[in-house]
């Protein structure tokens, strides 16, 4: 089954192509790597797909849905979700308000307004277990502006996990962490439910080759290659743009 | 149950005890004050309904508006005019006003928010003004500058009237203390708390899943009732109402007062307009120059306090823990 088709994506900005004519399909419960040099259109091609930019033109379906025209948080509700390549969180609330935010989400969605005015006990429950699981208890009272840089990026990928997506975009979940540090994203990374679906942008090739399925290459803005880890590691013109072809 | 709900839940009874407190000392008040003093505790109640109306906003949504005092201007105008020309008592005519208010807020609201920042200030007061221009030249209807005068005090029927000082007291404080137990709910219930998410990061709420704009447009026209809620009050209570109800002067004090008291907290709201309403009528026995006053409390507030007092007091208490 195919989880998320992109066709014949293009993105101007005002003069500048950051993204023609990109095609590819990822299979429900892939993990799909995202690699490109800076400029490839990485973070362009995840704010069109999650609805944060709309494509110059082409279309975008999930699950057999066009949701090419959709505002990102209807593509939320059908199950898109998404971490930020900048750190995106509710820095002056609590990490247990963060989380609690997220979980509130999916209820939200669905009841009416005044199951809205009561609060609902069941929530801090599954917060405090997910809190437990990803070793952040210690610090659920904690603004999220005053814990680490790498519990940030943690939280970011926790927020977007929350909402229990079908699928998942993560931009660059290691980007800016310590050695000590990365190893807890990729611990997460590991923890991620198999059927969920997972487009990663990641420069960090320890991390991202053993995470992938299958690696789409982007290079200035157009899809340069797409298969396995091995066949990508091996592809010529691959390694030229990342080494350098002088 | 956890840490975090057992907490919170005392939180929320500490919070519930002092509503009841501050409701019970505000009850007895008319019993020992005189008239003047129950007046500036009238004028009080009042204007911190419409201040913590404005902190749903400021404090909780992260929208600066410039222009609430329109919907403070538009329920008294509403109630005034219902009340005068028609003669509505004040049964029909206090929720009519309300309606009128509400129906106001939705329209500005479908133009303010389209903006955000300073970009949603200026187009809140533009929109304030809208208002005041109506007020100020539709005299047929409004009076222009000479108001409406000769607004009677509500008669709830069956021979209650609320003419006297001390029962139209109670009416107020009924009324404030049923407004303020609304704006605490929402602005606690996973609604409010959604607010709160909106002002720390939009992008983040619309990737949850949250209609961020469905959000705004509610607080913007739930703040924009609870105004008009005072605006009516304000009404009744000064039996007159004029286009100062609605101009910039009026919606620039509100929003000292929030920033006074501390944005984000409704209580700080609050005591600040409690602040500005005492500091106002003690200072303008000795000056006219008022707003020299203000100015000067505004830049020590910006300061000294950006937190307002409630962040002040928090800081104060914080850091004597610390030593």
């Amino acid at each position: 089954m195919i989880a998320l088709s992109v066709s014949d994506i293009s993105r101007n900005f005002e003069g500048v192509q950051a993204l023609a004519h990109v095609s590819f399909e990822v299979a429900s419960g892939e993990r799909r790597l995202i690699i490109g040099p800076n400029g490839a259109g990485k973070t362009t091609l995840f704010n069109i797909l999650a609805g944060s930019y709309a494509a110059s033109s082409g279309r975008v379906v999930l699950f057999g849905r066009d949701i090419t025209r959709l505002p990102a948080y209807v593509r939320a509700r059908l199950g898109l979700s998404r971490t930020f390549q900048i750190t995106n969180l509710f820095y002056r609330l609590t990490v247990l308000e963060n989380i609690l935010l997220a979980l509130q989400a999916g209820k939200g969605a669905t009841s009416p307004v005044l199951r809205l005015l009561q609060r609902d006990r069941a929530l801090l429950a599954r917060a405090d277990a997910l809190l437990e699981q990803w070793e952040l208890s210690d610090f659920a009272k904690h603004a999220a502006q005053d814990i680490s840089y790498g519990q940030q990026r943690q939280l970011d990928i926790l927020l977007a996990m929350a909402v229990a997506p079908k699928v998942l975009l993560l931009d660059e979940p290691t980007a800016g962490l310590s050695a000590v540090e990365v190893p807890r994203v990729k611990a997460v990374l590991r923890s991620l439910p198999r059927e969920t679906t997972v487009l990663m942008i990641e420069h960090d090739m320890d991390v991202a080759f053993e995470f992938a399925d299958r690696i789409t290459v982007l290079h200035q803005g157009r899809l340069l290659a797409e298969g396995n880890v091995e066949a990508i590691r091996n592809n010529a013109q691959v390694t030229e743009i990342y080494l350098g072809s002088d | 149950m956890s840490a975090a709900s057992a907490s919170s839940s005392v939180k929320s009874r500490g919070i519930a005890v002092l509503f009841l407190l501050t409701m019970l000392v505000l009850a007895v008040l008319p019993y020992l004050l005189s008239n003047y003093y129950l007046g500036l505790v009238i004028e009080i109640l009042i204007f911190a309904v419409f201040a913590m109306s404005l902190d749903l906003l400021i404090g909780y949504t992260g929208m600066a508006s410039l222009g609430h005092a329109a919907y403070f201007g538009v329920g008294a105008y509403a109630v005034g005019l219902l009340a005068i020309k028609l003669h509505w008592s004040v049964w029909s005519a206090l929720p009519a006003a309300l309606i009128v208010v509400a129906l106001v807020a939705a329209l500005f609201g479908l133009l303010a928010l389209r903006t955000r920042g300073s970009y949603f200030l200026m187009i809140t007061l533009a929109l304030s003004q809208v208002a005041w221009g109506i007020a100020f030249g539709w005299r047929s209807l409004t009076g222009g500058d000479d108001g409406l005068p000769n607004l009677p005090r509500p008669e709830l029927g069956a021979g209650w009237s609320l003419a006297g000082d001390r029962p139209f007291y109670f009416f107020v404080l009924l009324l404030v203390g049923v407004g303020v137990l609304l704006l605490m709910q929402v602005a606690t219930s996973p609604f409010g708390f959604a607010l709160r998410g909106i002002r720390e990061s939009e992008t983040r709420m619309q990737a949850l899943g949250y209609d961020v704009w469905r959000y705004k447009f509610a607080a913007f026209i739930i703040a924009a009732v609870f105004a008009g809620l005072a605006g009516t009050l304000y009404a009744y209570y000064n039996r007159f109402v004029s286009p100062d109800y609605l101009g910039v002067f009026r919606s620039a004090e509100v929003l000292l007062m929030v920033i006074l008291g501390g944005a984000g907290t409704l209580v700080g709201p609050a005591i600040g307009a409690a602040v500005i309403v005492l500091l106002e009528n003690v200072i303008s026995a000795y000056t006219e120059r008022w707003l020299i006053v203000v100015g000067t409390i505004y830049i020590m507030v910006a300061l000294f306090a950006p937190n307002g007092i409630i962040g002040f007091v928090r800081d104060f208490r914080a850091r004597r823990v610390k030593s």
